[in-house]
């Protein structure tokens, strides 16, 4: 039994709640457990990173709280509150009123999100168009401004340019201009700059952190990349094979990991600044999601491991405000970790 | 480049396979076994018709010389004399040409109609019953015989229910619509297992991709996401795909207008292909090789106008 | 700070969100390929086996007896001269699908040929062979076929020349298509590296590979052929009476529609069918080659 979503401190009612979801996807093999009992929330005016690798049920998450799952996949259980409304319980119609002016969503691969067919412009103008009532020509103008504040130059002219024209990074400022476009309360990443040059992957995260802190809008930021996590995000949370296994700030949980998962990720990360001979790989494969390990799920990579770990689920325990680990010996952590793991 | 450069470049290749038509046609009449002149005469064939036909068709002179006098004939609009009517071939195609474009884009237009609901429809739950239905009652119109089906649309709507004219083109708008509905479903039945299969395959393409969830994500509305992002990216290869299978299409139409008897070039073909009419058969298949040209330029100019990736390669 | 990445974690194994690429379908397992043989094997059966099934000769008139309604004598009637429908419509599709069977050989042949000979070599060998493809294609299939059936004079012979010397055009380009991918791949590289000479290659590696898509469109093709052969037929211009045919059988029975409509009615149907189970086997050879994708 996982922990409900912690409040923050002072600041009310969370902006978006989310509770114990659970979502599975038939497949020929059997049922897959993307998402197993996820619990989260997001403030407003806050970012919240998701972290973890291919396969832990990140992408999915974001997916279902957008109500965009593929057609295999359902939620089987399990609540999304957004400003208090249960978002799975909504019908086509209802999700459609609010995506766009309420919430808004990013993706990976800029290239082939965008319609190959439609001028750029009508793109951004469509979400104005459509659900904020705007006349064409208003819908336009608020397109143009949108182009200008997320960086495209000469807007007037790029208007009317179709996507194949524009280089990756310049699609990925249009998505974040769509995703403005109706001025949400949350927006949600799914590894936005994942596909992008290193080069510019910087640019467009210092936009968008700069964009939502103006606008006090909310991030979901899903990557497996802890170094882009610790530049946009305030607090996070590692996900490890459909489950969440930490959460807390951002310094907290990269200094002080309190989770071997998380102690893996954040040694083997190269940092720069402080070179090391050999790069620490977490050993092993992800886990199955079908038939998932006895007990804690991390337990056949992990070195710490001990009998409780193989035999009971450990819940997301919460140690103290904001912070939270499912490792029954997360002490442990605390001895493993040298100090050259600081920004 | 372009829109304009873009059909320019393309009439310019188009001058080769032209050429060839015209040559693949004067070639025609030497594909006839003996004397070309003696054997279309048949029982009128007295020495002096025949050697007047030699003299016209310049069957005494070199093959070179021959296709020059058939070029140059050709450049100036004229397709020879008809056997039966007497009159130039070019005006006998000119005033039967009317009835067959219509039936042409009457049957295009039908099939269209009749396809991109279906196709949705499959599309929208593939692997489903209704996916299944779509895709294999088609099947049943690809192997139909137009004639056949032509005769019993005829014999049903027709004569039996007179809820349309056995035959003919009608008079006035109105009444080619009305006259030649059964004729433009007949060929329409033929067109659709084609477009349907590839619509349909386009859109399943189109629904699996991150632009449609994009738009799905920023709330865009069932109707207009269908039309706008689905259907507007779905149809491009199927208008290619149509375009491939105009030729069929046009086709179909000479064996349908001769059942409907509607006054078209293909009734024309055939009528003079029991009279024995060579120059008019040599015409009208040498227009219908024009035409088929024609249709594949517009095709493509259509696909360019479509797709705004490809006039920017290259 | 620049972002870097972690190392990949070992591949997930298919528990992931994705599908499992699933093994190659058996072929009696795919139902389009199962009916389509099913209804096949049935039609090929009867036409074959029309002497034992039918006690009546096709071309026997009975002038006592035309026109007859189905009966247990005569199980479709009789037509205007007195010959038992059911006969003529067995012995008639012996004579089509036989036509029709043979008569797709040839522009197979030609057109794999031909299209092998432009993937493999390219250069001018190519674009002169598709320039003569396009312009045989700038012609409606069916009026071309009319017209050198025309020129021709009518009759079984006619019939395939011309749909060979129009029909070889599909052929090649699927061949020519497929080969162009193919001679890129490395068992190709190698065994030119042997020094294994041009033809040898492409008849033993290369055409194995890329005969099933050509296999596959003779399929529709053979039903395209029968069209063609009934349609000539109606028109007079093809098999000749008495010999029996569906399309003749069409052609006869039309000015009886309303009163014996089953004279005109079920060779059309028959060709119907017929098209039917061979596009059915194509498609199911279709699905079958592309694992998956059904």
């Amino acid at each position: 039994m996982t922990d409900p979503a912690p409040t923050e401190p002072g600041l009310g009612m969370q902006l978006l709640q989310v509770d114990d979801l659970h979502v599975q996807i038939a497949s020929r093999r059997g049922t897959v457990r993307a998402v197993d009992g996820v619990s989260l929330a997001v403030g407003a005016g806050e970012a919240v990173g998701l972290v973890g690798e291919s396969g832990s049920g990140k992408s999915m998450t974001l997916r279902a709280i957008m109500g965009l799952l593929p057609p295999e996949a359902k939620i089987t259980a399990g609540r999304v509150l957004l400003d208090g409304i249960d978002l799975t319980q909504l019908d086509h119609g209802q999700l459609n009123k609010i995506r766009g002016p309420k919430i808004a969503m990013i993706f990976q691969e800029p290239m082939s999100a965008l319609n190959p067919v439609m001028r750029v412009g009508l793109q951004i103008a469509e979400g104005p168009l459509v659900h904020l009532g705007l006349s064409r020509a208003a819908a336009a103008q608020r397109a143009l401004e949108l182009m200008r504040r997320v960086g495209i130059p000469d807007p007037e002219q790029r208007f009317r340019a179709f996507p194949h024209e524009f280089s990756g990074g310049m699609r990925q400022r249009v998505m974040i201009a769509i995703a403005l476009s109706c001025e949400p309360q949350l927006i949600l990443c799914d590894e936005p700059t994942t596909a992008l040059d290193v080069t510019i992957q910087d640019q467009i995260l210092r936009l968008l952190t700069r964009l939502c802190r103006e606008s006090g809008t909310s991030l979901i930021f899903v990557t497996h990349d802890l170094p882009v996590v610790a530049q946009v995000c305030q607090r996070l949370a590692v996900m490890y094979a459909g489950q969440i296994v930490e959460r807390g700030t951002v310094e907290e949980v990269l200094t002080q990991p309190y989770h071997p998962y998380t102690l893996g990720l954040v040694r083997s990360a190269p940092d720069v600044d402080h070179p090391r001979a050999t790069l620490a790989a977490i050993p092993g494969s992800p886990p199955s999601l079908i038939t998932p390990p006895s007990g804690c799920r991390f337990h056949p990579r992990c070195k710490f491991a001990e009998e409780d770990c193989t035999t009971e689920e450990p819940p997301l325990r919460v140690l103290r405000s904001g912070r939270a680990t499912a490792c029954l010996h997360y002490e442990r952590c605390q001895e493993a970790l040298p100090l050259g793991a600081e920004r | 480049m372009g829109r304009m450069t873009f059909v320019y470049r393309r009439l310019l290749l188009l001058i080769p396979t032209v050429l060839g038509v015209t040559i693949i046609t004067f070639f025609m009449i030497h594909l006839i076994p003996g004397d070309p002149a003696r054997t279309i005469l048949g029982i009128h064939a007295t020495p002096r018709a025949v050697a007047i036909l030699h003299r016209e068709w310049g069957l005494n002179r070199p093959l070179a010389s021959q296709y020059w006098l058939f070029m140059d004939r050709l450049v100036h609009g004229n397709l020879g004399t008809s056997l039966y009517y007497g009159v130039s071939v070019s005006s006998l195609i000119t005033s039967h040409l009317p009835a067959t474009l219509w039936l042409i884009c009457y049957a295009a237009a039908l099939a269209i109609v009749i396809s991109v609901p279906l196709a949705m429809i499959a599309a929208s739950r593939k692997n489903a019953v209704r996916d299944h239905v779509v895709r294999v009652v088609p099947l049943l119109g690809l192997g139909m015989p137009a004639f056949w089906l032509a005769l019993i649309l005829q014999t049903e709507f027709a004569v039996r229910f007179r809820l349309f004219p056995v035959t003919g083109y009608g008079t006035g708008f109105v009444g080619h619509l009305h006259s030649m509905f059964l004729p433009a479903l007949t060929v329409a039945v033929a067109l659709c297992p084609v477009v349907i299969r590839s619509l349909r395959a386009s859109m399943l393409n189109v629904l699996g991709a991150d632009f449609v969830t994009t738009a799905r994500a920023k709330g865009v509305p069932a109707p207009r996401l269908f039309v706008r992002h689905v259907l507007r990216n779905a149809v491009i290869p199927a208008v290619t795909v149509l375009g491939i299978n105009i030729g069929f299409l046009i086709g179909g139409t000479v064996i349908v207008e001769s059942v409907f008897a509607v006054d078209g070039v293909g009734y024309l073909m055939i009528n003079s292909i029991f009279q024995r009419d060579f120059p008019v058969v040599q015409g009208v298949a040498l227009i219908f090789g024009i035409m088929v040209v024609v249709v594949n330029l517009l095709t493509d100019v259509a696909y360019a106008s479509l797709d705004p990736r490809v006039r920017f390669d290259r | 700070m620049s972002a870097i990445s972690l190392t990949p974690a070992a591949p997930a194994p298919a528990a992931t969100a994705e599908r499992a690429q699933p093994r190659r379908a058996r072929w009696y397992r795919q139902p389009a390929l199962m009916a389509g043989l099913v209804i096949i094997g049935i039609i090929l059966f009867m036409v074959i086996a029309a002497p034992l099934i039918t006690p009546y000769n096709p071309d026997t008139q009975n002038l006592n007896a035309i026109l007859l309604s189905p009966s247990a004598h005569h199980w479709l009637g009789t037509d205007q001269e007195g010959r038992d429908t059911f006969s003529r419509l067995l012995y008639g599709g012996r004579t089509d699908l036989r036509i029709a069977f043979i008569a797709v050989l040839f522009p197979f042949a030609l057109g794999t040929m031909l299209g092998s000979v432009a993937g493999y070599f390219g250069g001018w060998v190519d674009l002169l062979i598709m320039r003569l493809v396009d312009i045989v294609v700038a012609f409606p299939f069916f009026v071309l076929i009319i017209a050198l059936v025309f020129v021709l004079g009518p009759g079984e012979r006619s019939i395939y020349i011309a749909i060979t010397l129009v029909g070889w055009v599909s052929y090649a380009r699927i061949v020519r298509g497929e080969i162009l991918v193919a001679k890129r791949q490395e068992y190709v590289l190698a065994a030119q590296s042997g020094g294994l000479s041009s033809v040898r290659i492409m008849a033993r590696h290369l055409l194995p590979n890329v005969i099933t898509q050509a296999i596959i469109y003779a399929m529709s093709d053979i039903v395209q052929d029968i069209l063609a052969i009934v349609t000539l037929s109606y028109l007079g211009l093809g098999i000749q009476p008495p010999a029996p045919d569906w399309g003749t059988m069409i052609s006869d029975g039309q000015n009886f529609l309303t009163t014996h409509w089953q004279l005109t009615t079920v060779p059309g149907l028959v060709v119907v069918v017929t098209g039917l189970g061979l596009s059915l086997i194509g498609d199911g050879l279709a699905d079958l080659m592309r694992p998956g994708q059904s």
